[in-house]
């Protein structure tokens, strides 16, 4: 795919369609072909937008200037004026903030695109992460001295709060509240925990962190230390990250060689130290109370809540865990200010995200961008479209436990709550992108072969429904599924993400229900016409599992 | 992950040696039985004793945590250890053909070690080395980009 200057979309759900949004296409193709800027400009059609009062829309990308409604009249105006010349035409400009809808949502980001925006990944591939120097000369251990000779605890997590920074772990509980809690939980002695289990599958966002700006984190969590008033923290790193285990020792050495750790830190009374725990291959342990018994040299099953960590957490002492992107936003608010961070990403969740591209496109890899980008706009910028000119068929984002995102649903900010409100989570920041090749069923079968090694074994919702949805797929994947198949696979994905008692299996069975909702034709197909579209899985007509 | 396990080496001693090193504190229980999985290859009943002795905890817990993680193996292994990711990025961009062949190439199914002890043939959870998939690692070798031809170049490698 050729890359473009900007991108085009006119609305085509019915409504806009019933208003004229094919004449409006149609005009803009002629307007766009007569000032000669079709190898410049891509048009298409954008596909299901719920209703609005102000369709058809006219999307001009990069500038995420949203025009509505527009008749075929304005047409050659917006193309002048904006296309051609540069200027947005304010009268038929919508603000983003007055849609709802699947489409809301654009302008924070305005002018950022296509280039990134690194707070988290600042450092990283620019400085030397084994010399404490070089992360010392690019601002490194300011926000540090900052807090502890201007600001205190509470000021710290004030700080932290108005920035609206959420937890990048998946959940996206906001981190300023987190702090709090841990600050006001009664305790002799807290902890500070790095989530560094980075188990997703797709995700290595957190090993290009650990690896190329470790002392960002350490000094995130003397930061974080000093607000809730820790003296000892973990840094739980998965322990196939050999490079990134050996890169953080490095760097908790030569801090502690600055004094930044131990006791005392910059004359004050801050004692702080580190320990670094590296994890033995459980995909479970990413989960905050699973990782905690496994610090303390158990099996990594989670913990009923409550109590939470927050109170109850390492050895049952106030425990603050975050996660490695998390922390790493920590040193730039304190050193920008509040304001600063919320003038990026979406309202609701400001800040940055960082992305890993993988699947069937051009250019796959890791990218950071303000919160609130759409999944098109990943695809056709950062990964420069789909490889060998294929089609678009769907996303699964933040891993295994991350959701199906349809090609309806491309257009959908992704940000936390934009996500939500349409049914989808963003998960950890992994984007899969799938071309028409992917059969549904296998993807899912893999997904469920994942979960079902995966699964600690201590709730039965998860031990026996990933198993049991795994071997129902298995089936169907052969040819012989029935209707009955596809009813216990809807109950099971339900129970999964209703009865389990971790994060595990509560987003374990969210991929299938978003199969099911998203692709039940295709599944239906496997059981009803013995047929697999895409062609992928065996149908051998045998039958793998037995059920009684 | 290649296997040497020290011929004569008391598996007695090197325990001793790591609590020595490591402690006795319950918390580093995961870390010793790292260790004691890297110098031996694997965790031996023997092994699992001698800790229960020396940081007193019950070997029934030694062996729930050991055989709850999955880069620890309470089961011997071939020389070469062969790890192929089965998580969804490799699976799509082409891991499918690739285990296939594996499995042909070496006339073994997952979790199985061959008769000659050369190979033990495992499949992991995403190493974290997506944007460079399908992969696998064969000891502390990491291959990357995999084809189902590379297969039998890569694996004539190993002695």
């Amino acid at each position: 795919m050729q890359t473009t200057r900007s991108m085009v979309l006119v609305s085509s759900d019915p409504e806009s369609l019933d208003r004229g949004a094919l004449d409006v296409f149609s005009t803009l193709q002629k307007q766009i072909t007569k000032y000669g800027l079709e190898e410049e400009i891509s048009l298409s059609m954008i596909s299901d937008v719920s209703k609005h009062a102000m369709s058809p829309l006219v999307l001009v990308y990069p500038d995420a200037v949203i025009y509505g409604p527009v008749t075929k009249e304005d047409v050659p105006r917006i193309v002048e004026e904006h296309l051609y010349k540069g200027r947005v035409v304010e009268e038929k400009q919508i603000s983003a903030y007055d849609l709802s809808g699947r489409v809301a949502w654009l302008s924070a980001r305005k002018g950022t695109l296509p280039a990134e925006n690194r707070i988290v990944l600042k450092n990283v591939g620019l400085i030397d992460p084994e010399d404490i120097e070089e992360y010392i000369i690019n601002e490194g251990y300011e926000a540090l001295g900052k807090v502890l000779k201007e600001m205190t605890p509470e000021e710290t997590i004030k700080v932290i709060k108005d920035s609206g920074l959420r937890g990048r772990g998946g959940a996206g509980f906001p981190t300023g509240l987190k702090w709090q809690f841990v600050r006001g939980a009664k305790g002799d002695k807290k902890y500070v925990i790095c989530n560094a289990d980075e188990s997703e599958p797709g995700t290595f966002k957190d090993r290009l962190v650990l690896e190329g700006d470790p002392h960002a984190i350490i000094e995130a969590m003397l930061i974080g230390a000093y607000a809730v008033g820790a003296d000892e923290g973990y840094i739980y790193i998965r322990g196939e990250y050999g490079l990134a285990i050996s890169r953080m020792k490095k760097a908790i050495q030569q801090a502690r060689e600055y004094g930044l750790l131990g006791d005392n830190i910059f004359g004050t009374d801050l004692s702080f130290d580190l320990h670094i725990h590296a994890g033995a291959g459980a995909y479970i342990c990413g989960e905050e109370t699973a990782l905690i018994e496994s610090i303390e040299g158990n099996r990594g099953e989670p913990r009923s809540r409550p109590p939470y960590p927050t109170t109850a957490g390492l050895w049952q002492k106030p425990t603050l865990v975050n996660n490695v992107e998390t922390l790493a936003n920590i040193p730039a608010i304190i050193r920008n200010g509040p304001e600063w961070y919320k003038s990026i990403g979406t309202p609701s969740s400001p800040g940055t995200k960082v992305y890993t591209i993988l699947g069937n496109v051009n250019v796959t890899g890791l990218i950071e961008v303000p919160m609130g980008i759409t999944l098109r706009e990943v695809i056709s910028i950062y990964a420069k479209g789909m490889k060998d000119g294929a089609t678009f068929k769907l996303a699964q984002t933040g891993g295994s436990s991350g959701s199906i995102i349809p090609a309806s649903l491309q257009d959908t900010p992704m940000d936390f709550d934009s996500y939500s409100n349409v049914g989808v989570s963003l998960g950890s920041g992994a984007l899969l992108i799938c071309n028409e090749d992917t059969c549904v069923v296998d993807l899912a079968k893999v997904l469920l072969n994942f979960f079902r090694f995966e699964s600690c074994g201590k709730c039965n919702p998860c031990r026996i429904g990933n198993k049991r949805a795994y071997e129902t797929l298995a089936n169907i994947a052969e040819g012989v599924g029935t209707l009955q198949d596809l009813k216990d696979l809807q109950m099971m994905s339900d129970q999964l993400v209703e009865l389990s008692n971790c994060g595990l299996g509560q987003t374990a069975g969210s991929p299938l229900k978003d199969i099911l909702t998203h692709f039940r034709a295709e599944v239906e197909a496997h059981v009803k016409l013995k047929v697999c579209p895409a062609g992928v899985c065996p149908m051998s007509g045998q039958r793998v599992y037995q059920f009684n | 992950m290649s296997i040497e396990v020290k011929e004569g080496r008391d598996i007695r001693k090197v325990v001793r040696d790591l609590v020595r090193e490591y402690g006795e504190e319950k918390a580093e229980l995961i870390p010793i039985l790292h260790e004691v999985n890297r110098e031996m290859g694997y965790i031996s009943d023997e092994a699992i004793v001698e800790l229960s002795e020396l940081m007193n905890i019950p070997s029934s817990h030694i062996y729930s945590v050991a055989t709850f993680y999955r880069m620890l193996s309470t089961e011997p292994h071939g020389r070469h250890v062969i790890q192929f990711c089965e998580s969804a990025p490799c699976h799509v961009a082409g891991g499918r053909q690739v285990w296939q062949k594996l499995q042909n190439e070496l006339g073994l199914k997952k979790g199985e070690t061959s008769d000659d002890d050369k190979w033990t043939l495992l499949t992991t959870s995403c190493l974290g080395l997506c944007g460079v998939g399908p992969v696998m690692v064969i000891d502390n070798d990491i291959y990357g980009n995999v084809t189902p031809d590379q297969v039998p170049g890569i694996l004539a490698n190993y002695e």
